[in-house]
């Protein structure tokens, strides 16, 4: 873990602070989700609620902490709500999307919403990278391109979501001192 | 969005596209015998023409394999998500139905059924 004292987000604190906050949110979208029926026929499918932490801790937490979010709520999550093996398909497409995000995040030329959208293909590609080796087949690739496109219909929605509490986040982030 | 925003989205479009003609094309004629395989390895092969239910039963638990009218499907799966019965029927060359809980693939392949019926246990 990095124990830079010079962090973006003032105090070693407040830092500690807001990915405790963040944890928590992200627990919460996480629960939500299981109660939404998202059901293709095919595995991994899921609007990915909490991406939203991950595009919003981006823009404001150093992206360590950002990954060490996502980690700690994919195991909560899969521990509270899921299984091993949901474990596994959430890990592979959590961190392939975190990873291109956390590169995305870095250029100006790419709003939250093409963040979000390179983000929920690469979970999706992850998860069906995963489901191929669990099965040992490589006909799963075949439900690519409809994954593919899910995961770019609901990274689109992530990342209007996150567009328009951008302001509020940030409004509350200096008031959070 | 920015116009990186709208590139981002045109390129997985096309690359979407391009996969669902590749793999349309690869497959698409009319199979001969479903495969299926447990863990990677195959655990039979059934002939489209015959009407048959075959039960599996493996350390993962239970799916049922039905063909019916030259195409097959998959029943009484015990699996928590049930994707597999919702995957509907296969009929052509290339096509799946995958049960990830259970690690089971069925695919129609072109080939005959074997004689050799090594399921079921
Ligand atoms: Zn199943």
């Amino acid at each position: 873990m990095a124990t830079s004292r010079k962090s973006p987000t003032g105090t070693p604190g407040r830092r500690v602070a807001l990915d405790g906050i963040l944890v928590a949110l992200a627990m919460i979208f996480s629960y939500m989700e299981t109660f939404i029926p998202f059901n293709f026929g095919v595995p991994g499918i899921k609007l990915g609620l909490a991406n939203l932490v991950v595009l919003l801790g981006l823009t404001f937490l150093p992206a360590v902490d950002v990954l060490l979010i996502s980690l700690v709520r994919i195991l909560l999550s899969s521990l509270l709500f899921g299984n091993v093996m949901s474990l596994w398909y959430s890990l592979a497409g959590g961190l392939l999307s975190f990873a291109a995000m956390y590169l995305l995040s870095r250029r100006d030329d790419i709003s939250l919403i093409g963040m979000s959208m390179t983000g929920g293909v690469l979970h999706n590609v992850g998860q069906v990278i995963t489901a191929a080796i669990v099965v040992r087949t490589l006909q799963l690739a075949g439900y690519l391109p409809v994954l593919l496109v899910a995961g770019l219909v609901t990274g689109a929605i992530i990342g209007t979501l996150a567009k328009l509490l951008m302001p509020r986040v940030q409004k509350a982030l200096q008031s959070f001192q | 969005m920015k116009k990186k925003d709208f590139l981002i989205a045109a390129a997985v479009l096309l690359l979407a596209g391009i996969l669902a003609l590749v793999f349309r094309f690869a497959g698409g004629d009319p199979g001969g015998s479903v495969q299926v395989k447990v863990d990677g390895r195959v655990a039979g092969t059934y002939a489209l023409v015959e009407e048959q239910r075959v039960p599996f039963d493996t350390k993962y638990g239970h799916n049922t394999l039905v063909i019916e009218g030259g195409k097959a499907h998959i029943e009484d799966a015990d699996c928590p998500d049930h994707y597999c019965e919702q995957q509907g029927e296969i009929s052509k060359t290339g096509e799946t139905l995958v049960c990830l809980p259970h690690k089971l693939v069925a695919e129609v392949i072109t080939g005959e059924a074997s004689d050799v019926d090594v399921v079921a246990k």
